[in-house]
C-alpha cells in the first residue's frame, strides 16, 4: 500500500513539474519582444497599453491594435468580443503568439485590473520603461 | 450613534474572545468545572456582539449613511435595497466581518448544541475558536474598520463594483464563507484535541457533522460563484482556474479528503495522525485563501482596496496559526497510537486511495496557484499558469480516483473482495460502457476522450445507484421488501449515493459543455439572422432604456426553432452612472438543461452590434450536480446515528488478517 501511496505522489510531482515545465505562460512587454525577438510558436503573454487611434475594428469582431510601453510597439490581431474595460489609452493583457509576418496573434484579450484600470504586470513592466506616471 | 454602537460591539467582542481564549482551555487542562462552563455563554455572546455591530453596518448601510467612510466608498443612495444590504460584504472592511460573524457563528453552535461532547474538548475547542476570533478581530479593529467615520459627510456615495451589483453578490459570499470558514471549527476540534491528548472514534464522530456542514456549503458557494462568472462575466466561461477560484477549490479537496479519512477514523480508529493533520490543513488552506483574496497580492474582481499593512496582518495570522498547530502537531501526533489494521483491498483501503488522489490534486493547484507568486518574488519573472497546467496535472490525477468511486462503498470494511465487489458492479459497468460506445457511434472516431468522459460519468452515476440496490437486494426479498429496505437505509448511505451520483452528474455536464459548445461571433445589422445548432436568432435592433443607477442598450433577439418563435432574448451592455463603468449582461436561454447563451460586443454605431452566440449542451449539469452533491451531505447529516449522544465504543477487533498492513 505504502508502494502504491509512493507511485501515484511519484506520478504526480512528475506531472506537475512537466506541466510546470510546458505549460506556463510568460509576460513580455513589447520591449521584451523586441529585444528579445521573440519568434513564432512561442506562447507568451503581451501586455502594455493600448495606442492611442490604434484601434481597427473589422465585420463578425475581428480587431486589430497596437499594443505599446512607449518605446517599441507590437500589432495585434484578435477575433472576438472585447473585455468591457478594454480602451485606448489604457493597459492591456493579450495572450497568443507572434505570427509569422510578425503581427501578434492573440486568442484572449485579458478584462483583469486593478482600480486604475491597469494590469498589475503591465504598470510594473510600465515602471521598468521609466514611463509609469500613476501614483505609486 | 448606532454606528458607534456598532464598533464599541468589535471591541467587546475582541475583549471577550481574549477571556475566551485563555479561561476554558486552562479549566480542561487542569480538569477545573468552572472554568470550563465559561465556554458555552461566552461562545454565545461572542456571535451575539458580532451580530450587532453587523446590523450596525447593515443599518448604516440601507440608510445610505455617506457620514461612514465605508459606506461612502461603496454605495449610492439609487442603489436597490438588496444591493444596499449585499454591499455590505462587496467591500473588503464588510466581508472581513461577515468572515468573523460566520467565525463566531460555530463556535456559538458548538457553544450552543454540542452538549454531547465532553466538556473538557468542548471548551478547550471553544478557546482555539477564540484565538482566531481574537487574531481577526483585531485585523479588523487595527487595519480594516469598517465603522471609520468622514468629518465632513458627502452628500452622495461612490457606488459599488457595477459587477458585484447582482443577486449573485447575496448569495455566493455568505454560502462560501459559511463553507471556508466552517473548517475553523473543524481545525479548532483537532487542535483541541492535540493538546488534550485525547484522541479516538468518538472525535471523528463529533467532528464529522460540522466538517459535512461546512463542506455542503463550501460546495453550494462554489458552485454558485461559478454559475455567477458564468452569466455575468460575459465570457461563457464557468471556470478560470484563477488564482482567487483555486483559492476555494483546495480547500474543498482538503476537506472532500477530510470527510472521507475521518469516516475511516471514526468506523475504525485508523488514520488518526492523518485525519488530525487534514484537519489542520484543510482550514490552513482556507486561511492561506484569505490571505490570497484580501491581501491584494492577486489582481482579481475579489481583491478590493489593497493596503499592505492589511497583507502583512494576514500573513502574520497565518504564520501564527498554521506554524502553530503545525507544530504543537509534530510534538504531539507521535504519542497517538495506531488503530486498526487493515487489508489494502478494503473500504478503508479505498478511502486511502481516495485521499492520496485528493491530496494529490491539492497539491497540483496549490503548485499552479502559488508558484507564478513565488517565481515574480524570486526572479522577478512573471508568468501565468492557465488552463494547460490545471488541465494536464489536475485531470490525469482525479480519472483514476472517479474510476474508482463505485468501487468504494461496496468493499467491506478491514478485508474486501475485489471480485465479490465488482460482481455487485458489472451491471454498472455494463451500462457505462454502452453509453461509452453509444456515444463513439454518435460521434464518429473523431473524438475520443468525449465519449470516454461520458462512459465515466455514466459508471459514476450507476455506480452510486448500484450501491443502493445491492444494499436492498431486490432480487432476493421481491419489491415490497425492497422498498421497505430502502427507507430503512441509515441516512449516510444514502448520503453517500446522492453525493457521488451528483459526481457524476457534474462531470458529465464538463464533459459535454467542454466538448460540444459551439459558438459563433458576428457583426449583426438589425433584421440579420445567425444560426447555431437548428436554432435562428433574429436580431431585431437595439433600444436604449434606463435603470435605477445604470444606463443601458438592450438588444432584442427573437430565438425560432423550424420557423416557430421560442423565445426572445435580450442582451445589453450597461453603463453605471456613478462610476461610468461599462458592463455585459448576458441573456440565457435554458433548454432543458441545455443552454443558449447570448452577449454583445461593443455597438459599432450604424446600429450594428458584436454578437458572441454559444450552444452549451448540457451545461447546467455542472451545477445541478454540485447541488445533488450537497444534498448528499445534507442527508448524510441528518444520519440520526450522527446525532445521537453518547457515541458507541467502536468495536475493538484484533482479528487482523495476516496481510493486512499498518493503515498508516
Amino acid at each position: 500500500m505504502i508502494g502504491a501511496a509512493g507511485a501515484v505522489l511519484a506520478a504526480a510531482v512528475g506531472l506537475i513539474l512537466y506541466a510546470l515545465n510546458d505549460q506556463i505562460v510568460f509576460f513580455q512587454s513589447p520591449t521584451d519582444v523586441v529585444e528579445k525577438g521573440i519568434g513564432p510558436g512561442q506562447r507568451i503573454r503581451l501586455g502594455g497599453l493600448v495606442e492611442e487611434g490604434s484601434v481597427v475594428r473589422a465585420d463578425d469582431a475581428h480587431v486589430t491594435f497596437s499594443v505599446t510601453d512607449t518605446s517599441n510597439t507590437v500589432k495585434v490581431t484578435y477575433t472576438g468580443i472585447l473585455p468591457d474595460l478594454f480602451r485606448e489609452g489604457q493597459g492591456v493583457v493579450t495572450e497568443g503568439m507572434v505570427g509569422p509576418d510578425g503581427v501578434f496573434v492573440a486568442d484572449n484579450v485579458l478584462a483583469k485590473h486593478d482600480e486604475n484600470y491597469v494590469p498589475k504586470e503591465v504598470a510594473e513592466a510600465l515602471k521598468k520603461q521609466g514611463v509609469w506616471k500613476g501614483d505609486n | 450613534m448606532i454606528v458607534e454602537l456598532g464598533h464599541f460591539a468589535l471591541v467587546l467582542a475582541l475583549v471577550l474572545s481574549l477571556v475566551q481564549s485563555v479561561l476554558p482551555v486552562t479549566g480542561a487542562l487542569k480538569g477545573d468545572n468552572r472554568l470550563m462552563a465559561v465556554a458555552p455563554p461566552v461562545s454565545v455572546m461572542l456571535f451575539l456582539l458580532v451580530g450587532l455591530s453587523f446590523a450596525a453596518l447593515t443599518m448604516a448601510y440601507v440608510t445610505s449613511d455617506f457620514s461612514v467612510v465605508n459606506v461612502w466608498e461603496n454605495s449610492h443612495s439609487t442603489k436597490p435595497l438588496i444591493y444596499k444590504i449585499s454591499g455590505v460584504w462587496g467591500n473588503h472592511e464588510g466581508s472581513v466581518l461577515l468572515w468573523v460573524l460566520i467565525l463566531v457563528f460555530f463556535g456559538a453552535l458548538v457553544g450552543a448544541f454540542g452538549s454531547n461532547i465532553p466538556a473538557p474538548l468542548r471548551s478547550a475547542t471553544l478557546s482555539v475558536q477564540a484565538w482566531i476570533t481574537a487574531g481577526f478581530l483585531l485585523f479588523i479593529l487595527a487595519t480594516s474598520n469598517p465603522f471609520a467615520r468622514i468629518a465632513q459627510a458627502p452628500i452622495e456615495g461612490n457606488d459599488l463594483n457595477p459587477i458585484l451589483q447582482d443577486i449573485g453578490l447575496a448569495i455566493h459570499p455568505p454560502l462560501l464563507y459559511v463553507g471556508y470558514v466552517g473548517f475553523s471549527i473543524t481545525f479548532s476540534f483537532a487542535v483541541a484535541a492535540l493538546m488534550l491528548g485525547r484522541i479516538d472514534a468518538a472525535w471523528a464522530r463529533w467532528v464529522r457533522p460540522w466538517t459535512l456542514l461546512a463542506w455542503v456549503f463550501l460546495t453550494l458557494g462554489i458552485s454558485m460563484g461559478s454559475y455567477w462568472a458564468y452569466y455575468e462575466l460575459g465570457w461563457g466561461g464557468w471556470w478560470f482556474w484563477d488564482p482567487v477560484e483555486n483559492a476555494s477549490l483546495m480547500p474543498w479537496l482538503a476537506g472532500t479528503a477530510l470527510l472521507h479519512s475521518a469516516l475511516v477514523m471514526e468506523k475504525r480508529e485508523a488514520l488518526k495522525v492523518w485525519t488530525i493533520l487534514l484537519a489542520i490543513f484543510t482550514f490552513s488552506l482556507s486561511l492561506l485563501g484569505t490571505f490570497l483574496v484580501r491581501s491584494g497580492v492577486l489582481t482579481s474582481v475579489h481583491a478590493f482596496a489593497t493596503d499592505p499593512a492589511r497583507g502583512i496582518f494576514i500573513l502574520v495570522l497565518l504564520c501564527l496559526f498554521i506554524g502553530g498547530s503545525l507544530t504543537l502537531y509534530a510534538w504531539r501526533a507521535p504519542m497517538l497510537k495506531q488503530g486498526g489494521l487493515f487489508a489494502p483491498i478494503s473500504r478503508e483501503g479505498s478511502l486511502v486511495l481516495n485521499n492520496l488522489f485528493l491530496t494529490a490534486a491539492t497539491v497540483a493547484v496549490f503548485v499552479g496557484t502559488l508558484y507564478p507568486l513565488a517565481l515574480d518574488i524570486v526572479t522577478g519573472e512573471k508568468i501565468s499558469v492557465g488552463a494547460p497546467f490545471f488541465n494536464l496535472t489536475f485531470g490525469p490525477i482525479l480519472v483514476p480516483l472517479l474510476m474508482a468511486i463505485p468501487f468504494g462503498p461496496v468493499l467491506a470494511w478491514k478485508r474486501g473482495d475485489l471480485l465479490a465487489a465488482s460482481q455487485r458492479l458489472y451491471a454498472a459497468f455494463g451500462i457505462a460502457l454502452a453509453a461509452c460506445l453509444f456515444c463513439f457511434w454518435l460521434w464518429g472516431m473523431k473524438m475520443v476522450l468525449a465519449p470516454l468522459g461520458v462512459g465515466l460519468a455514466v459508471w459514476v452515476m450507476v455506480g452510486a445507484a448500484a450501491e443502493i440496490l445491492g444494499r436492498i437486494r431486490l432480487r432476493d426479498v421481491g419489491l415490497a421488501r425492497g422498498i421497505s429496505r430502502l427507507t430503512g437505509l441509515p441516512g449516510s448511505v444514502w448520503g453517500t449515493a446522492i453525493a457521488h451520483f451528483g459526481v457524476g452528474v457534474t462531470l458529465l455536464g464538463i464533459v459535454t459543455a467542454s466538448a460540444f459548445q459551439v459558438e459563433q461571433i458576428r457583426t449583426m445589422k438589425p433584421q440579420d439572422i445567425v444560426s447555431l445548432e437548428g436554432f435562428d436568432m433574429t436580431f431585431e435592433g437595439a433600444v436604449p432604456r434606463k435603470g435605477p443607477n445604470y444606463t443601458e442598450e438592450v438588444a432584442h433577439f427573437t430565438v425560432r426553432q423550424g420557423g416557430v418563435e421560442i423565445a426572445r432574448l435580450d442582451p445589453s451592455k450597461r453603463v453605471y452612472t456613478a462610476r461610468q463603468m461599462p458592463t455585459t449582461e448576458a441573456a440565457i436561454l435554458t433548454l432543458g438543461v441545455s443552454q443558449l447563451y447570448l452577449s454583445l460586443g461593443e455597438s459599432r454605431g450604424d446600429g450594428a452590434v458584436d454578437v458572441r452566440v454559444y450552444y452549451k449542451p448540457l451545461i447546467t449539469l455542472i451545477w445541478i450536480g454540485c447541488v445533488i452533491m450537497a444534498f448528499g451531505g445534507l442527508v448524510s447529516i441528518a444520519d440520526r446515528r450522527l446525532r445521537v449522544g453518547a457515541p458507541k465504543p467502536a468495536r475493538k477487533s484484533k482479528a487482523a488478517a495476516p496481510a493486512a498492513q499498518p493503515a498508516e
